[in-house]
C-alpha cells in the first residue's frame, strides 16, 4: 500500500531535483546578482542596463523579429501542417524532410545562412550568374540594416518553423474526422471547414506552439549572432556581452531578468487571449 | 551490485592515480598562444628545456576567467601557473586569483626586464602580480601592390591619418574596392586602436582629453576616414584572414593576429607604423604575463618553468617560432624566418619612429578593463556607424568613463599626466 503511494513521489523525484539544481539555484542567483551591487541591495544593474546606447535598440530589435517571425511561423506551419495531412503517398518522407532544420544547432543554422548571405556567399553567386549585379553586395553590413534584418528573420524562419509544424500535426490528427465530414454533407467548403472545424479545435496546440516559440524568440541569440556579429543588437546577444566581454555578471543578470520578464507577460497574454473552455477541446 | 563496486573502485583508483600524477607535474594554463600550431611550439620547443614537466593547457579569456575564480572559490587548485595578457590578468587579483612573485623580481631585473614593465606587473597593488613574459604590438600591414595608390609625397614609413584616408580613397577610385581594413568584431580589439593609436596621436592623451575639441575634431576625421573603410570590418575579429582573402589590402591589428598572412606570403607584404596626428605616433606596447595561483599545487614547479621562460634563449626561441618580443635583454637574430621578419620590422619601425608616442595599457582598472573598452567602442558605434552627434556622445559616455575612474580611483596613465586620485576626464 506504502509502496502504491510512494511511487508517484519516486517517479518525479529526479526530474525535481534536477530542475531545483539547475534551474531554480540559478534562478535565484542569478535574481541574487541582479539586484545586487558589491553585496547590497541595489538597482545599479538595472539603471546601467537601462543607460546603455544599445539597450533600446536591443530591446526593438527583439521585438521587431518577434513581431516579424512568429506571425510569418504560424501561418507557414499551418499552410504546411494541413498540405501534410492530405498527402497521402510519402507523408513520412515529406514530414521528415520538413523538420530536418529542428535537428541542426542554432548557432550552425546561422553558419549555414552566413555562407548563404555574406558578400562571397552562395546567393550572391546566383545573382551574380543571372547577370543581376556587377560585382558583391554586401546584404549583411550595417550600411544595409533592412536585408540585414530580412536575412536574420528568413534564418530564423527556416530554423524553427519546424517545432510549430509538428506542435500542429500533433493537434491536427486529434480532431475526429466526423466533424468534417459532416460538415462536407452539408456543403461546407473547404475553406469554411478549415475556419469553423479545424482552426478553433486547433487551438489548444496553437496556443503551446505560440508560447514556446514566442519564449525561444524572445531568446534568439545565436543566429543573430552569427548573421550579423554586433550590427543587429538583441537583448540575449547584449546579456552575453556584459558577460563576456564587458565582464560585468550583474548587468548580464539584469538582462536576462528583463527577458524572462518579457517571456512570462507573453505567456500569460496567450494563455489570457486564447483562453479555451473545456467544451472547446475536441 | 559486485559489479557497480568493482566500477566505482576502479573509477576512484584512477581519480587517486590521476591527482597523484598531477601533483608532480606544472599545469600552465593560458589565454596566449591558443592555435594548435602555436600550442604545440610551446610544448615541444619552448617548454622542452624547463627543468619540471609542464602541461601547457590552453583556454580563451572568459572562460579562463571563470576557471580561475571556480577553483578560488571552491578552494581546490589544479592550475599552478597562468600565462595572459596584462588586462586578462588584472580582474585576478580583485577575485584572489594570483599569489604576489617578489621572490622573482631581483632575477627578472638581472635578466634586463624594464623597471616600466614591471611596475605594470604590480596591477595597482604594491606587490608584484605577475612577472612580464612576452611583448607585441600593433602594427599596419600592406598589400604591395596597394604601394601604388599612395598619395603623392607620402611616405608608408611615416604616415598621418590624413594621408591613410587619402590613400584609401585612392584604391577606392581606381579600383571601386573599399580596401582598408580594421578589426572591428565582436572580438576585434578595436578599442586598443582608440587608446593607443587614434586618441594619443590626436589628442595626446586617452581619458583626460577624452571629450576635448582635439578629440571632436578626431572624431570628424575618423568618421571620414571610415566612408573608405571596407564595411566588413564591422565584423573582422583577426584582420590576417580578410588579407588573406584579398578583402581587404591595407589593415591595423595586433601583430599576432597578422601573423598568418604575412607568414603564409612573406613577399606579398610590407609592414609599417600606425599613421600619426598632430601630437604625435600614438603605440601601445602589449605585454602578456606569468603568475601563481594562491596555494598552486606545485609552486615550485611554477617558479622554475617562469625562470625558464625568462631565459634569453628562450625569449629569442618565442619570438623566431611565435613572433612574441622578448621582455628580457636579448639580440634577436638576423636570420628570421620571412613573415616574422616582416613582423619584426613593422614593431622596430613603430618603436622607432621619431615621433612615436607611447601609450600605456589601462593601469589600475582591475576588473573594470571591459566596462573601459566599452566606452571606447560604443563612442565609436554610436558617431561612426550609427551617425550620431559627436559632441553629445562624447559628454554622454565621458559621464560613463569617469563613473568607471571614480569606482576603480584609477590614476591617469600615460600619455595623460599623472593625477593625484582618479583620473580626471576634462
Amino acid at each position: 500500500m506504502s509502496r502504491t503511494r510512494l511511487l508517484p513521489y519516486l517517479l518525479i523525484g529526479p526530474a525535481t531535483v534536477f530542475l531545483l539544481v539547475l534551474f531554480v539555484v540559478p534562478l535565484v542567483q542569478t535574481i541574487a546578482l541582479a539586484f545586487t551591487d558589491n553585496g547590497t541591495a541595489s538597482l545599479t544593474n538595472f539603471s546601467k542596463m537601462a543607460g546603455d546606447l544599445n539597450f533600446g535598440l536591443s530591446l526593438r530589435n527583439t521585438f521587431l523579429l518577434v513581431l516579424a517571425v512568429i506571425p510569418l511561423q504560424l501561418c507557414l506551419a499551418l499552410m504546411m501542417a494541413m498540405m501534410v495531412q492530405k498527402l497521402e503517398k510519402g507523408r513520412d518522407l515529406v514530414l521528415w524532410i520538413l523538420i530536418i532544420p529542428l535537428g541542426i544547432s542554432d548557432l550552425a543554422a546561422g553558419l549555414v545562412w552566413l555562407s548563404i548571405l555574406q558578400d562571397r556567399g552562395y546567393f550572391n553567386t546566383v545573382l551574380n550568374m543571372l547577370g543581376l549585379i556587377d560585382g558583391p553586395v554586401n546584404w549583411l553590413s550595417y550600411e544595409a540594416p533592412l536585408s540585414l534584418f530580412i536575412g536574420v528573420v528568413l534564418a530564423e524562419v527556416w530554423r524553427a518553423t519546424a517545432i510549430v509544424l509538428v506542435i500542429l500535426i500533433a493537434g491536427l490528427q486529434l480532431i475526429p474526422k466526423e466533424y468534417a465530414e459532416a460538415a462536407e454533407i452539408f456543403g461546407a467548403t473547404a475553406w469554411t471547414r478549415f475556419r469553423k472545424i479545424t482552426l478553433p479545435l486547433l487551438k489548444p496546440s496553437i496556443q503551446s506552439a505560440l508560447i514556446l516559440r514566442t519564449v525561444l524568440a524572445f531568446e534568439v541569440f545565436a543566429v543573430v549572432y552569427a548573421l550579423s556579429g554586433r550590427n543587429f543588437p538583441v537583448l540575449v546577444g547584449e546579456a552575453y556581452a556584459w558577460q563576456h566581454v564587458n565582464q560585468n555578471n550583474g548587468v548580464a543578470a539584469a538582462y536576462a531578468i528583463l527577458v524572462m520578464g518579457i517571456s512570462l507577460a507573453a505567456t500569460v497574454i496567450y494563455i489570457k487571449a486564447l483562453r479555451i473552455r473545456p467544451e472547446m477541446q475536441p | 551490485m559486485t559489479g557497480l563496486k568493482r566500477l566505482l573502485a576502479a573509477t576512484a583508483l584512477t581519480g587517486a592515480a590521476l591527482s597523484g600524477a598531477m601533483a608532480q607535474e606544472t599545469i600552465f594554463l593560458s589565454t596566449q598562444l591558443r592555435p594548435v600550431e602555436e600550442a604545440t611550439k610551446v610544448r615541444q620547443i619552448i617548454l622542452k628545456g624547463a627543468p619540471g614537466p609542464v602541461t601547457f593547457v590552453v583556454e580563451e579569456p572568459s572562460p579562463f576567467q571563470t576557471r580561475m575564480d571556480a577553483e578560488t572559490q571552491a578552494g581546490k587548485r589544479t592550475i599552478s601557473m597562468v600565462g595572459a595578457l596584462h588586462g586578462e590578468l588584472a580582474p585576478l587579483v580583485g577575485s584572489k586569483g594570483l599569489e604576489p612573485l617578489d621572490a622573482l623580481v631581483a632575477k627578472a631585473k638581472e635578466r634586463g626586464v624594464p623597471d616600466a614593465m614591471l611596475a605594470l606587473g604590480k596591477l595597482g597593488t604594491d606587490k608584484q602580480m605577475y612577472i612580464p613574459w612576452m611583448q607585441a604590438t600593433y602594427i599596419m600591414a600592406a598589400k604591395k601592390e596597394a604601394l601604388q595608390y599612395l598619395p603623392a609625397g607620402a611616405d608608408v614609413n611615416a604616415l598621418t591619418y590624413v594621408q591613410l584616408k587619402d590613400w584609401a580613397k585612392n584604391i577606392q577610385d581606381k579600383t571601386g574596392k573599399r580596401a582598408l581594413g580594421f578589426p572591428a568584431g565582436p572580438k576585434g580589439l578595436l578599442a586598443r586602436f582608440f587608446q593607443g593609436y587614434l586618441y594619443p596621436s590626436y589628442t595626446g592623451g586617452v581619458v583626460a582629453s577624452f571629450k576635448s575639441a582635439e578629440a571632436e575634431a578626431m572624431w570628424g576625421a575618423f568618421k571620414d576616414l571610415w566612408a573608405h573603410v571596407n564595411p566588413n570590418s564591422a565584423s573582422y575579429d583577426f584582420m590576417q584572414e580578410p588579407l588573406m582573402a584579398g578583402e581587404v589590402m591595407i589593415a591595423f591589428d595586433h601583430v599576432a593576429r597578422l601573423k598568418d598572412a604575412l607568414v603564409a606570403a612573406p613577399n606579398d607584404y610590407v609592414t609599417f607604423p600606425a599613421p600619426s596626428a598632430a601630437k604625435g605616433r600614438g603605440f601601445m606596447p602589449v605585454v602578456a604575463g606569468l603568475g601563481i595561483a594562491p596555494n598552486a599545487p606545485n609552486k615550485a614547479g611554477a617558479m622554475a618553468a617562469i625562470e625558464h621562460l625568462l631565459k634569453p634563449e628562450t625569449q629569442v626561441t618565442m619570438a623566431r617560432e611565435l613572433g612574441f618580443f622578448p621582455v628580457v635583454k636579448a639580440d634577436l637574430p638576423t636570420d628570421l624566418p620571412g613573415g616574422i621578419k616582416l613582423l619584426v620590422e613593422g614593431v622596430a619601425k613603430t618603436q622607432g619612429a621619431k615621433d612615436a608616442l607611447v601609450s600605456l595599457l589601462p593601469v589600475g582598472l582591475g576588473a573594470k578593463g571591459g566596462e573601459f573598452n566599452k566606452v571606447y567602442v560604443d563612442t565609436f558605434q554610436a558617431i561612426v556607424l550609427r551617425g550620431a552627434p559627436i559632441r553629445a556622445t562624447l559628454d554622454a559616455q565621458a559621464a560613463t568613463l569617469q563613473t568607471i575612474m571614480n569606482e576603480t580611483k584609477a590614476p591617469c596613465w600615460a600619455p595623460d599626466k599623472p593625477s593625484d586620485g582618479a583620473c580626471k576626464v576634462n
